[in-house]
């Protein structure tokens, strides 16, 4: 999965314990004076400071704890990945310039003003080895939201112009195209109509009117269409009038992962827009998981009032479904073991929905030892996945995955992300392990009693 | 003036004004951040509930982080619970704090004393020992963290210097030796005087922290 960076060329001649200590490996986005990158870092971080993440800042005692809940710690016994650790530098430029006593340590120099080059040390720490996956908000003795912090500090980091590359070319792509992997409008029109033709499935399009306006994530668009189809068969199943909209299908919000608001903005509105222009009274949202985070929880924020539909994941949709009696399931009679997306479930707290589906479906049910909000992430949420340099690094931590899916002995395996799904399909093919991650939507759409 | 009368009187209570002032200060100085409207559809309209029920959850961690974190959570129970019973369970605190207050209740036993105190000096010298030689503290310790470990264990150092008498019996209100007594008070001011500024303030700041997340976390339905 890796590509070699041309200008940090991997070194595969020389003796392995030659290598004392690789250079710091960051990347930096245009070309301007540090003071201004600096600033720009500064500004953008301070502008979102309000009184939660001031709380938070305030009260850290040091106790490392969150290190444990950490899977990029807890794989590799590295004191940097601790997770209150990689806000160091946003920590001290809060103490320094915003807290009570900022006065105090300014003019006392008791904190020193954070340099670029800590910034840049520190691209590899709020990026590469963080996927906001939020467990260490659950280990806290203080329950500081480490997690909203970072999405905070890469606020600042973007501001500055120190984004991962890769990350930020996606994003860039995905403000400029209307979708980080290229399913641009026209690409997605005829991807929807190849789709419909090739499947026999009604997948309607642009509808003036729908109670439900469906979205996908370009994941699932460009790697994964089977989702497009299987939604469309339980859409139908369920009898209701949806549409899909040219003007508003792409759930994926690289503004989001990245840290550039006004990005995160623009793909947040498009979906707002559509579902306002058809009059849903839903918005469904796709096996994605930021997606559930930038449009449930920040979308009205966004929009600046109450969204006029409702905004459910597809695991809500279909559990809604399965308890309203709209989708009847024939029963599977297998294992099954669950993976849940840290940005629906311990994040968006709506871990219950998808074993709703699953009792209906009638799986033997097994849970992971950490499972529902306390799960461990799959490593590639957070941008990770699209950072190559951080590979070695995800499949470290994915290791906790497998053991805890092979554990179970379950032979279904499934979850309901996208970005999950590709982070295990490429842990799989790395690992060239034996187990393959399903869908629970196309389980469902496999799974429709007539 | 004796440094014992300036340890019961402007020393005492400049400190307690700066405590009080500063830890009043530092919270305004949080309470007036912004706080933007959340418009997105409440999973549960029960938030402050959530917050009181994140104060109290928050008390010990997750069944499954438990392992890993079972020592330093011990060791933090037993040299906090031993603070409070050897601040507010020992006679001559408990006489000192009516001489300010007008309030007073039983004293512990004198063997419950010293299984207190033993905890407090066990427990901090344990602390000490972890942020010098674990990683991931060694990592995260600045000044603060040694300087309250310092400003916590000073006045039990100073406080050991001055039992004199049988730990069950009443001490007179002017102690036989009043230099070591005017060091134990002082002892205890400079930690009142630290307290606003560093991470002591977790006594007043870990019900705040933990009500914020409460509450946002039980607007989504997330787990506490």
């Amino acid at each position: 999965m890796s590509d070699i960076d041309a200008r940090h060329p991997v070194d595969l001649e020389s003796k392995r314990f030659s290598i004392k200590k690789p250079e710091v490996r960051y990347d930096k986005q245009g070309e301007r004076p540090d003071a201004e990158r600096l600033g720009a870092a500064m500004t953008a971080f301070a502008k979102d400071m309000g009184r939660a993440a001031a709380v938070y800042m305030e009260s850290c005692i040091h106790c490392g704890n969150c290190a444990e809940a950490c899977h990029f710690y807890v794989q590799t016994g590295d004191p940097k990945y601790t997770p209150i650790w990689k806000l160091e530098p946003f920590k001290q430029a809060y103490k320094r310039e915003v807290g009570p006593f900022a006065w105090l340590y300014r003019a006392l120099n008791l904190k020193h003003a954070v340099t670029v080059e800590q910034l840049e040390e520190w691209q590899h720490l709020l990026y590469d080895s963080c996927t906001v996956c939020g467990r260490c908000s659950m280990i806290c003795p203080m329950g500081i939201d480490i997690a909203s912090l970072i999405s905070q500090a890469r606020h600042g980091m973007f501001a500055a112009g120190l984004v991962p590359h890769e990350l930020w070319a996606v994003a860039e792509r995905g403000h400029r195209e209307g979708s980080p992997l290229g399913a641009t409008p026209k690409v997605f029109k005829e991807r929807i109509e190849w789709l419909a033709d090739d499947y026999e499935v009604e997948m309607p399009l642009d509808r003036p009117e729908a109670e439900v306006l469906v979205t996908f994530s370009s994941i699932e668009i460009m790697k994964y269409p089977e989702s497009l189809v299987a939604t469309a068969k339980i859409l139908k199943h369920a009898g209701y009038a949806w549409t899909l909209s040219t003007k508003g299908y792409e759930a994926t919000n690289f503004g989001l992962l990245s840290g550039n608001a006004a990005w995160q903005r623009d793909m947040t509105l498009k979906l707002i827009d559509a579902a306002v222009a058809c009059k849903a009274k839903v918005l469904v949202l796709p096996e994605c998981g930021h997606a559930y985070t930038a449009l449930r929880w920040m979308g009205a924020n966004v929009y600046g009032r109450p969204l006029p539909f409702r905004v459910l994941h597809i695991s809500e949709f279909l559990a809604e479904g399965v308890q309203n009696g709209r989708i009847r399931l024939n029963r599977v009679p297998k294992s099954l073991t669950f993976h849940d997306p840290c940005q629906v479930s311990r994040r968006g707290g709506a871990t219950g929905a998808p074993r709703v589906v699953l009792q209906a479906l009638g799986v033997e049910l097994r849970e992971t030892r950490d499972h529902g909000s306390l799960n461990w992430c799959c490593g590639g949420g957070g941008g990770v996945v699209t950072i190559h340099r951080a590979d070695e690094l995800r499949y470290k931590a994915f290791e906790v995955k497998m053991r805890q899916l092979d554990a179970t002995g379950a032979e279904l395996t499934v979850t309901s992300c996208a970005n999950c799904r590709q982070t295990f399909d490429d842990g799989q093919a790395h690992f060239k392990w034996d187990r393959t991650m399903g869908s629970l939507l196309e389980l469902v759409a496999e799974n429709l009693r007539d | 003036m004796e440094l014992l009368d300036f340890a019961r009187g402007p020393a005492l209570w400049s400190s307690l004004a700066i405590c009080v002032l500063g830890v009043a200060w530092r919270l305004w100085g949080i309470f007036r951040r912004p706080v933007k409207p959340d418009w997105s559809e409440p999973r549960s309209a029960a938030t402050a509930a959530g917050a009181l029920r994140m104060i109290v959850r928050r008390m010990w961690h997750h069944e499954t982080f438990r392992r890993r974190t079972f020592l330093s959570s011990f060791n933090a129970y037993a040299y906090h619970i031993g603070l409070a019973i050897v601040v507010f369970g020992f006679l001559p605190h408990i006489a000192f704090i009516q001489r300010l207050t007008g309030l007073s209740w039983p004293a512990v036993p004198g063997w419950l004393f010293i299984v207190a105190v033993g905890a407090v000096f066990v427990g901090l010298g344990w602390v000490l020992i972890a942020r010098l030689t674990n990683p991931v503290l060694k990592l995260l310790s600045n000044f603060d963290d040694y300087f309250s470990w310092f400003v916590t264990i000073l006045p039990m150092i100073t406080g050991m210097a001055v039992i004199s008498l049988a730990l069950d019996q009443p001490y007179p209100a002017r102690p036989l030796n009043p230099v070591p007594v005017a060091i134990h008070l002082l002892s205890l001011e400079l930690l009142l005087v630290w307290l606003p500024f560093g991470k002591l303030s977790h006594a007043f700041l870990a019900f705040v922290s933990r009500g914020y997340t409460g509450a946002a976390f039980t607007r989504k339905g997330a787990e506490l």
